[in-house]
């Protein structure tokens, strides 16, 4: 159980896992997430299923080195195992044929952002993808969007692939068009998440956004996902992980996420130092020519 | 000198001094995440043993949730064999190591203790938690625990779902019968609330593993990391899977909020979170573990029960330098365990009694920076019979803070309810199961927290070995 079927490292900081999951890709929707503990002292951290294959009975996993855990497990090769992997949590997405609809992703949210559209796509509705990135080297997925997408539009930051310009200068010009989108998919970061859904607001155009916070558990119990949406509390682990872009609270999101900053910053630093150290090992033991 | 158990009369019984456990030194436990408590010498025991009078009308036993034989297994103790103590409270209760430590016995066996109310003070009944805590560790540390033997294999199959006390009787009890029986839980660790929710210092892990090693040993078979609902749905079980019969025993797990100004500020955790980071993920060992946890020094824990204590007790051991716990009605009106309060205190947990929060304030960054409180006293009875506290209108005042652990109890995870729509439940969210456990749908039973709302291990206990009775009948009936 658990094992990687296939590793790919997609960018520096990006990879991509097939991992043997049986039971989760036999009940796994779009929209939904797993939590993984890659060893004893291991922290549990929540990541997006990005694809799924029943037949194979293997999920997808795509991420992105930003903490201690993702180094960690970056480092891990084929045939390794999750030592934890628990799933499918959180509701599914809605799908239904909405008309048409634009699918935002940015940056590592892009790979989250896939499942739904090729699902919103197959429910029949014209598909308008929007894939942001600091820069070339970090657009993913756009071959695969590429197939299921009926427009599609990439922005890059740096502007060193398509345009120059951040995913809401585009998605503003289609709620402008005589007919304006029917729904937006927003999944990126939070800050990302917040633009779209001012962008889309004075349009009156649903807007939902699929939010990653953190959690321990990702059944309810523990209650440190929570985020106020429509002035309620709710939890991101059994209420969401999908919500109304218009009435999420961004900043105390964002707030909350930065709770243990100290920690992470330093664990990083960390990190990357040992990885540094690594690397200089290996090239002092490789084989002199 | 211990004198001859056959031969004191009940004066000299009622003279012998009510015996103080050993614990820690309160200065330096709280720098340690060790069992608090020591517990009893074989001697303390047996003088303690002997304080019971074996009373004829045995108030004891009708305070107990499971009905052990307490005055039988007293008098064991008092007479010197220990064997016969724990074989006579096993006969009742599979986890006495645990209950000895976790249940309310103040208001449960010794409430009606005689040798109580003969001293006027429920403190000086017989301690009966302390006996069955010291016999159990006797049992555990000459290693006697034994496994139950399984009669043959029926070839009948049971899920039992979640593996805290609910679950573990369930598992015992039908697997004894000679059914396969599955226990399936969503964290990656067994054990229920009692691994994620009570501290190492009030009930050591090992003590839970041990239990859950004997389960493995009598053929149960575990599948962690597996959330019913969303890995397997309920029914699926029963159609896909094949299980005959399935018990349901998830636990309360739903933190409650006061739902008041700031209660989604940076450093307000539920008591489940902050307990869940320091037990199950180890975050008290900040060196080894990865799992973060908040850097506090002045913490405010809401809440009088075992959890709030247990979340007081411990932001001390990590390094907090002030902890004030707030609760609206007395000391006397608290649901935690007297030795919890007493405990507390010693450590140097600051008690505001009728004090309730009335919001969080935060700064530019929405760190909690404060509290505002509000004093209250005390009105008619309500409902619980507890009297009722009422605001003192114009009381505000704020107590400086980084840190607010909201340890007001949960409600029941709606998780099953939701992908289970022919389960019923009541208003409050709560599996209904009759006083047989079984619920709404045929084969499916219940018990714990997910019927009775948060309550305690040994309750959980006892419907556990209800349901498990049911459950054994019903597969004998079914073909």
């Amino acid at each position: 159980m658990n094992k990687i079927i296939e590793k790919k490292q997609i960018s520096e900081e990006v990879f991509r896992f097939q991992i043997e999951a049986p039971l989760i890709a036999e009940e796994c929707q779009p929209g939904q997430f797993i939590i993984l503990q890659i060893s004893e002292e291991g922290e549990r951290i929540p990541l997006t299923i990005a694809d799924s294959d029943n037949k194979q009975g293997s999920i997808t996993l795509i991420f992105q080195t930003v903490g201690k855990t993702t180094h960690l497990l970056a480092e891990l090769e084929e045939e390794d195992k999750i030592l934890n992997l628990v799933g499918p949590l959180g509701k599914p997405t809605h799908i239904e044929n909405f008309g048409t609809v634009v699918g935002v992703g940015g940056g590592i949210g892009v790979a989250p952002l896939y499942p739904i559209a090729k699902a919103l796509k197959a429910a029949g509705n014209k598909l308008i993808i929007i894939i942001g990135a600091r820069t070339k080297e970090l657009v993913i997925l756009e071959d695969e969007m590429k197939t299921i997408a009926d427009e599609i539009i990439i922005c890059t930051d740096d502007g060193s692939y398509g345009r120059k310009a951040l995913v809401t200068e585009p998605l503003k010009e289609l709620c402008e068009r005589a007919k304006k989108p029917d729904l937006v998919t927003a999944i990126g970061p939070p800050i990302m998440m917040k633009f779209c859904s001012e962008t889309t607001r004075p349009y009156g155009v649903s807007t939902v956004v699929s939010l990653n916070t953190i959690m321990v558990d990702g059944t309810g119990m523990c209650g440190g996902c929570r985020v106020t949406v429509g002035g309620k509390t709710q939890f991101v682990c059994v209420d969401g992980p999908e919500f109304d872009g218009h009435l999420v609270d961004f900043d105390n999101m964002m707030h909350r996420l930065n709770s243990y900053k100290k920690r992470e910053s330093s664990d990083h630093e960390q990190c990357h130092l040992e990885m540094e150290i690594k690397k200089r090992k290996n090239k002092q033991d490789a084989p002199k020519q | 000198m211990l004198p001859s158990n056959n031969h004191l009369t009940p004066k000299e019984r009622l003279a012998i001094p009510p015996q103080e456990m050993p614990s820690q030194d309160p200065a330096k436990r709280k720098t340690n995440m060790s069992e608090v408590a020591l517990g009893y010498t074989q001697e303390q025991a047996q003088f303690e043993a002997m304080r019971c009078i074996q009373c004829k009308n045995t108030p004891c036993i009708t305070g107990c949730p499971v009905q052990i034989d307490i005055p039988g297994f007293v008098k064991a103790i008092a007479d010197g064999d220990n064997k016969k103590s724990i074989d006579i409270i096993k006969k009742n209760s599979l986890l006495p190591a645990v209950c000895g430590r976790v249940c309310p016995q103040e208001t449960q066996c010794q409430a009606p203790c005689t040798i109580g109310k003969s001293l006027k003070d429920v403190n000086k009944a017989v301690s009966i938690g302390r006996l069955e805590r010291y016999v159990s560790d006797w049992e555990r540390n000459n290693g006697m625990i034994a496994t139950p033997s399984v009669k043959k294999e029926t070839g009948k199959k049971v899920a039992v779902i979640g593996s805290g006390p609910a679950g573990i009787t369930v598992a015992a009890d039908v697997r004894r019968e000679g059914h396969a029986v599955t226990m399936f839980e969503a964290f990656h660790k067994t054990g229920g609330v009692m691994v994620y929710g009570i501290p190492e210092f009030r009930l050591p892990k090992k003590m839970v593993k041990e239990e859950i090693d004997t389960l493995e040993k009598m053929g149960v078979e575990i599948k962690r990391n597996f959330v019913v609902g969303r890995t397997r749905k309920v029914i699926d079980l029963m159609k896909k899977d094949g299980f005959d019969s399935i018990f349901i025993g998830t636990g309360a797990g739903l933190p409650r909020f006061m739902n008041i100004e700031g209660e989604n500020l940076v450093g307000v955790f539920s008591a489940n979170e902050y307990l869940t980071r320091s037990n199950l993920m180890r975050a008290y060992d900040k060196k080894k573990s990865h799992t973060p946890i908040f850097d506090s020094r002045k913490v405010g824990v809401f809440g009088g029960g075992n959890v709030a204590m247990d979340a007081a007790r411990t932001a001390l051991r990590l390094g907090a330098e002030e902890v004030h716990l707030i609760y609206r009605r007395t000391e006397v009106e608290m649901p935690a365990r007297v030795e919890e309060v007493h405990h507390a205190k010693e450590e140097g947990i600051i008690f505001h009694l009728l004090q309730n929060a009335k919001r969080i304030l935060g700064d530019d960054k929405d760190h909690v920076k404060a509290i505002e409180c509000l004093k209250y006293e005390l009105g008619e009875p309500d409902d619980s019979g507890r009297r009722r506290p009422v605001v003192i209108e114009g009381s505000e005042f704020t107590i400086d803070l980084d840190t607010v652990i909201v340890a007001i109890g949960n409600d029941s995870n709606p998780l099953i309810k939701q992908t289970t729509p022919d389960l019923k439940t009541n208003k409050w969210g709560n599996l209904v199961a009759d006083e047989n456990g079984k619920t709404s749908i045929d084969g499916i039973y219940a018990g714990g927290d997910i019927v009775l709302g948060a309550a305690t291990v040994i309750l959980a206990m006892g419907q556990g070995r209800i349901a498990a009775k049911s459950i054994n009948d019903y597969l004998k009936t079914k073909k």
